[in-house]
């Protein structure tokens, strides 16, 4: 049986455990028809031209994890931003752990999406935001027959969440291989300000497959910063859709730092409803070995007198492979757009693959869009310089890495995390690094 | 100090250096001169190690030990320096943190513990008030947007911080206003001592108004052809080079 006749199937068994008279329940189904209909994406889809799932399809794997798996917070201490107070939703294997976390109904609701979405209480909300901007396709579409668990988070207006909330979702793959679909929902209402970082983490080398869909609304002037932090075993493997509705004057950055995993694929997509609105994305990709990590990225602007950033930097490593794939649609309405795309990336072996395509459908006529790819080698003449001065080769180079990848870094706003990730970077670049950039 | 025997080196297998002979003892001031394309600036990287060239004849003795098979870090721990004509620019490394790295590299190459953090403050603010360096401008990206003249001066702070044993100049006088071409030589100068040696090289004679060499060496189409003492090079000033080719020629 295939993984998708599996999940069509399974789909029977998880209607026994949810309420099949709700209405989110209609939309379960027919979402599960979509994916039948559908299935995973080939390469013969455009936007799948350079990723195959092929090879993360094939494991047997647990659709319903059942085994309760005692994780203990010293065990997995390493993968929190630990140092800071910060609110938690933790899973393992896709249920919550309670004593991992710590969750808030007090002036703003960091909570579970299981009871956001049966709770009579959060009604109003689910009918006005949950599966409104995801997308159809047949991954999302997955996610949705299967959403029951995941964040919950809605900020009120004006709240300014001084502590960060870490989202963690621990794989122990005690079954021989686990498929999570995790949902989350992120609701920023005006004037909030919210940072978010978001973690998917296997503790054995057992394959693992997440599919995750992430809805996110930023009111009116609302703020959001969020943290993909994808430095996981090369078992796993991550589909990631986020979506990003944005309502006039807000403000979206999401910084994704793919650093391992065996496949990652990132859907990152903002659409822009209302005027100056400012979308940024920024990513910094190091891997090796067979690695591939693959962003897709789209910003819709559809009003007129918003922005959008974008900055990826990769550096492939091995016979690993990379994908950018950056959509910008500007609508006939959406005068005085900036939008702004770079991607660069450097190849450190002959096998190392980057597909870089930048796409731009501008149908405005007063606009700014800039695009530029590079793919490159290590500059020679830097590298000379810097062991002129004693520097040897291998800190040099990662020297001039950690150089090439720093602006990404200057927009990282929480101290804690900035200094995980550079020490993440140090690892992955294999040095000990003495300075802080 | 210093002892380069009938040196060849080539690039793509065109032949730069043909024949170098050059002896280089502490505390002395050496200057190469030549006209462009002579091979000066290919002489001070293959000293340096810069691993484009191929060194196909001949030998480099440092304290009589050959470096020609070492890296450019390993000769660098050597006490070996070059100062680059054109530095490069390195976005997103600040100049402190690039010294920091270079100086802990070095001790450790000598199995020493990195240097304690006030200990490297200290000889920064020393060393950066010797070239008249603005605290602001160590915490900029190293070579980053910097005038011809703070490239230099910085350059030359990095000597003074890693205090070198064999310090080349790369034609550090390019780019420089009288001022900075002041600071730049009162820096070196300061830095001279009866154990270490400097190699300057240069176009102009008008840097060797300031450091003041003991011997100059003309280096044409990749051979030293005339040596002599600093008044040969008031003499290349006001004579040019022509003379020297028709006295190889003839």
């Amino acid at each position: 049986m295939s993984l998708k006749e599996k999940l069509v199937s399974s789909f029977m068994a998880f209607e026994d455990t949810v309420d099949v008279n709700s209405p989110i329940h209609d939309i379960r189904t027919e979402a599960i028809k979509t994916f039948e209909a559908e299935g995973f994406p080939t390469k013969k889809l455009e936007d799948w031209k350079y990723t195959s799932l092929n090879s993360i399809l094939k494991p047997d794997y647990s659709v319903f994890p059942t085994i309760e798996n005692d994780i203990e917070f010293k065990d997995v201490k390493k993968y929190f931003i630990h140092e800071i107070d910060a609110y938690k939703i933790i899973f393992i294997d896709g249920k919550y752990a309670s004593h991992l976390s710590q969750t808030t109904h007090d002036g703003l609701d960091v909570c579970l999406m299981s009871a956001a979405l049966t709770k009579p209480k959060y009604k109003v909300i689910i009918d006005n935001y949950f599966n409104k901007i995801a997308t159809k396709d047949g991954l999302s579409s997955l996610n949705t027959a299967f959403s029951h668990e995941g964040a919950y988070i809605n900020i009120p207006k004006n709240k300014v969440v001084e502590k960060p909330i870490q989202i963690i979702h621990f794989s122990t793959g005690n079954e021989a291989a686990v498929m999570l679909q995790p949902r989350n929902l992120i609701i920023v209402n005006e004037n909030a300000h919210v940072q978010i970082i978001e973690r998917h983490q296997s503790l054995t080398d057992n394959p693992v497959l997440t599919n995750s869909v992430t809805e996110i609304f930023t009111n009116k002037r609302a703020i959001v910063d969020y943290y993909k932090i994808q430095n996981d075993k090369q078992s796993a493997s991550l589909i990631d859709n986020t979506y990003i509705n944005q309502k006039q004057e807000s403000l979206a950055k999401v910084h994704t730092f793919s650093f391992g995993g065996k496949l990652i694929r990132n859907n990152l997509n903002f659409y822009q409803n209302g005027e100056r609105i400012d979308s940024t994305m920024k990513g910094i990709t190091i891997i090796g070995d067979k690695q591939h990590v693959d962003h897709n990225t789209l910003v819709h602007h559809i009003e007129p007198n918003c922005e959008s950033h974008q900055d990826y930097k990769g550096i492939f490593n091995d016979s690993s492979t990379g994908v950018f794939n950056g959509k910008v649609v500007v609508e006939k309405l959406a005068q005085k757009t900036n939008a702004f795309q770079a991607n660069n990336n450097v190849l450190m072996s002959d096998k190392a693959t980057i597909n870089t395509k930048p796409q731009l459908e501008i149908f405005a006529d007063d606009v700014k869009c800039s695009h530029g790819c590079t793919i490159g080698q290590l500059d020679e003449s830097a590298m000379f310089y810097l062991r002129s001065r004693g520097i040897p080769e291998k800190e040099a180079r990662a020297l001039l890495m950690f150089a090439f990848s720093n602006n990404v870094m200057d927009s990282v706003k929480i101290p804690e995390l900035k200094n995980r990730i550079t020490k993440i970077i140090a690892k992955k670049l294999g040095v000990n690094i003495g300075f802080d950039l | 100090m210093l002892k380069i025997n009938n040196l060849h080196a080539s690039i793509d297998d065109k032949a730069i250096l043909k024949g170098i002979n050059l002896e280089v003892k502490p505390g002395e001031v050496h200057a190469i001169m030549g006209p462009n394309g002579s091979g000066k600036s290919t002489l001070a990287s293959v000293i340096a190690g810069k691993e484009d060239y191929e060194v196909t004849e001949g030998s480099i003795l440092l304290d009589d030990e050959d470096i020609e098979e070492l890296a450019a870090e390993e000769r660098a721990h050597k006490g070996v320096f070059l100062s680059f004509q054109y530095p490069v620019e390195i976005p997103g490394v600040s100049v402190t943190n690039f010294i920091k790295t270079a100086i802990n590299s070095t001790r450790k190459a000598k199995g020493l513990e990195d240097m304690p953090a006030k200990e490297m403050l200290k000889l920064i603010r020393e060393k950066s008030e010797l070239l008249e360096i603005d605290r602001k401008f160590l915490s900029r990206s190293l070579n980053e947007g910097f005038s011809g003249g703070e490239k230099k001066r910085n350059e030359i702070f990095q000597m003074a911080m890693l205090e070198p044993k064999l310090a080349i100049l790369d034609e550090t006088d390019s780019g420089l206003d009288i001022d900075a071409l002041r600071i730049v030589s009162n820096g070196v100068n300061k830095l001279k001592s009866k154990d270490n040696a400097v190699i300057v090289i240069t176009h102009y004679q008008r840097l060797l108004d300031y450091i003041v060499p003991d011997f100059v060496h003309v280096l044409l189409n990749g051979k030293i052809v005339k040596s002599g003492g600093k008044e040969l090079a008031h003499e290349l000033e006001a004579k040019g080079y022509d003379w020297i080719k028709e006295e190889v020629n003839a």
